[in-house]
């Protein structure tokens, strides 16, 4: 279990991150979105034992990060976002420097390593050198490193990123077995749709701060008391943008490139939509087509972070 | 001791460092060179000898330059190899990894300061041999050949400490480098040159019984290494520059270092894990 209390990190004036609370429960996976320089790989840090914070604490499976950070090492396995490899080792030694880092018997290593390449299906690159590897086959031998010394929790910081479309599948097929397996996951992302598929409960970070948190449907829900609406006309388009700013359910309304068409956030029932269209049509404006264009994941996304808070 | 050697890092750095081509080649060119400076002094001292003989004075001066030329070499090399070993790894990516390991601060900087003398140290190892050409000819004991080894492995543990604790302290490689060349330099260079001013100073009767000089002296590895060849000579310089401190010159050397090694690995490891404590409430 990961549970995050008031959270902050400064540098100098800079906030990196403010006042995060958070409780993650065990077994779950939690995906962390944000765009880049959110605070995500921040928050990643702190809880990796890598950077101090501010202010706040975190506890991972009841251990203070601030108190007791070796225990607390002990219990993850640490992914970052961007990490090297050395020249040189094998994948087989690669695992097996890292094993005897972690404190596990040669004689244990030794039935481990095998197990991990195959969940990460690199059995048969054992004997190949870590810096010959392709970028996906570097992630998934970070993240059996990660494994070795079997952690209840993993902070898997874009473990995806910058990988092919079928590396991407392929890890997270690796990630949705180890949910199986019963680990605590805390994942990010900069990509909503990506975590969508896998995690329980999903947190958006925009500067610092958590501005929303729920499971993938709950997040979508909470947007859906505004409706993104486009009006296709026919002539008199300034009469129409004249007509739909007057409406108090109407927001941030946009004139489209086609020369034709307005786009514009609304703010109400289903029955005031009804209203606002026969409005629209008794006072003479040329609608050729009225229609609710539906939100996803991204839209979703780019919508909380513009500002709107949520949570 | 036996974590120490049970050390991962300590154990992949051998592997790595061991096991490539370069390293079987570096060992044999540097033993070749030095072969080759050693029979080509014997060379020249036996052709320039009416007799074409090789006395023992002349053994003591080929075993002293080869210390020199030792000393020289590790001054010279252990910044390179220790400055970057923290910092490198820092700029490679692969630090946070380790850092999240169970590992202590402790084995991990232990363990990276031996593996990267530890070439320097087989480099130095392997001469030994070579050296014993020496014995063959007399004016060297044993007892000094192993006192210059033991000061050799000693000197390179100091310097090797001072490279790690600019490389755990500086982020960038080249930056910790420099500094470790800076002190390097003062601590050579540096202390002979202000020996030598305050030497000055004090022959001229500005001063009397000022042990500054003492101070410079106990500093400068060269300076020791020389004590160690030429024991009276020194005694003689010990007591010129002591100006009443009747300590050996190598026992200060021999405190001072351990001091700074002490100090340098102590903030080293104390500084390669962030303090996780918090220092302000926000």
């Amino acid at each position: 279990m990961i549970e995050i209390i008031d959270l902050t990190k400064r540098y100098g004036k800079f906030t990196a991150l403010d006042s995060l609370n958070l409780k993650i429960e065990k077994g779950s996976v939690f995906g962390f979105v944000g765009q880049n320089g959110a605070g995500k790989s921040t928050t990643f840090s702190i809880l990796a034992t890598l950077l101090s914070p501010s202010s706040g604490t975190a506890y991972i499976n009841g251990y203070n990060i601030s108190k007791e950070p070796k225990a607390v090492r002990s219990q993850i396995g640490y992914m970052p976002d961007f990490f090297g490899v050395y020249d040189q080792l094998k994948a087989d030694e690669y695992l097996n420097f890292y094993g005897a880092s972690y404190g596990i018997s040669q004689s244990e290593r030794k039935k481990l390593i095998p197990q991990l390449l195959e969940l990460v299906n690199l059995t048969h690159k054992q004997d190949s050198y870590v810096d010959v590897l392709s970028r996906g086959m570097k992630q998934r031998l970070c993240l059996a490193r990660s494994l070795i010394h079997d952690p209840e929790v993993l902070i898997l910081d874009e473990p995806a990123s910058g990988l092919d479309p079928r590396a991407r599948v392929e890890m997270r097929e690796i990630l949705k077995e180890l949910k199986n397996m019963g680990k605590t996951i805390l994942i990010s992302s900069h990509i909503l749709p990506e975590l969508a598929e896998m995690c329980d409960v999903i947190g958006i970070i925009d500067q610092g701060k958590l501005v929303a948190e729920g499971s993938v449907a709950e997040i979508q829900k909470r947007l859906q008391g505004e409706k993104l609406i486009i009006a296709k006309l026919y002539r008199e388009l300034d009469k129409a943008v004249n007509f739909f700013e007057d409406q108090p359910l109407v927001s941030q309304l946009v004139r489209k490139d086609d020369g034709e068409s307005l786009q514009f956030m609304f703010n109400g029932t289903i029955e005031e939509q009804v209203q606002l269209l026969k409005a629209a049509l008794s006072h003479d404006i040329p609608i050729v087509s009225f229609s609710e264009i539906e939100t996803n994941l991204e839209d979703v996304f780019m919508e909380i972070t513009k500002g709107v808070e949520l949570s | 001791m036996r974590n120490l050697f049970l050390n991962p890092v300590l154990n992949k750095e051998f592997k790595l460092r061991f096991r490539s081509f370069k390293s079987f080649l570096g060992l044999s060119f540097y033993l070749l060179a030095l072969s080759i400076i050693i029979i080509g002094f014997i060379y020249i001292q036996t052709q320039n000898s009416p007799m074409g003989l090789f006395r023992p004075e002349q053994s003591k001066s080929m075993f002293m330059l080869l210390s020199f030329i030792q000393m020289g070499l590790i001054l010279f090399i252990t910044p390179g190899l220790t400055a970057g070993i923290i910092s490198g790894e820092r700029e490679k990516q692969t630090l946070n990894i380790l850092l999240t390991t169970n590992q202590s601060s402790t084995s991990i900087i232990l363990g990276k300061l031996i593996s990267s003398v530890s070439f320097l140290l087989l480099m130095i190892i392997a001469s030994m041999p070579i050296y014993s050409i020496v014995f063959l000819f007399g004016g060297i004991s044993p007892g000094q050949v192993g006192t210059i080894l033991g000061y050799y492995i000693f000197t390179i543990l100091v310097f090797g400490s001072i490279g790690i604790f600019f490389s755990t302290l500086v982020r960038r490689t080249i930056i910790a480098m420099v500094s470790t060349y800076g002190v390097t330099l003062f601590l050579t260079a540096g202390t002979a040159f202000l020996f030598a001013v305050t030497m000055s100073v004090n022959q001229m009767g500005i001063t009397s019984n000022n042990p500054i000089p003492y101070f410079f002296v106990m500093l400068n590895p060269i300076m020791i290494l020389f004590g160690f060849l030429e024991p009276d000579a020194f005694r003689e310089l010990s007591s010129q520059t002591g100006m009443g401190i009747d300590f050996p010159l190598w026992a200060a050397n021999l405190i001072s270092y351990t001091i700074i090694f002490l100090i340098m690995i102590v903030i080293s490891i104390r500084k390669l894990r962030p303090n996780m404590k918090v220092k302000s409430k926000g």
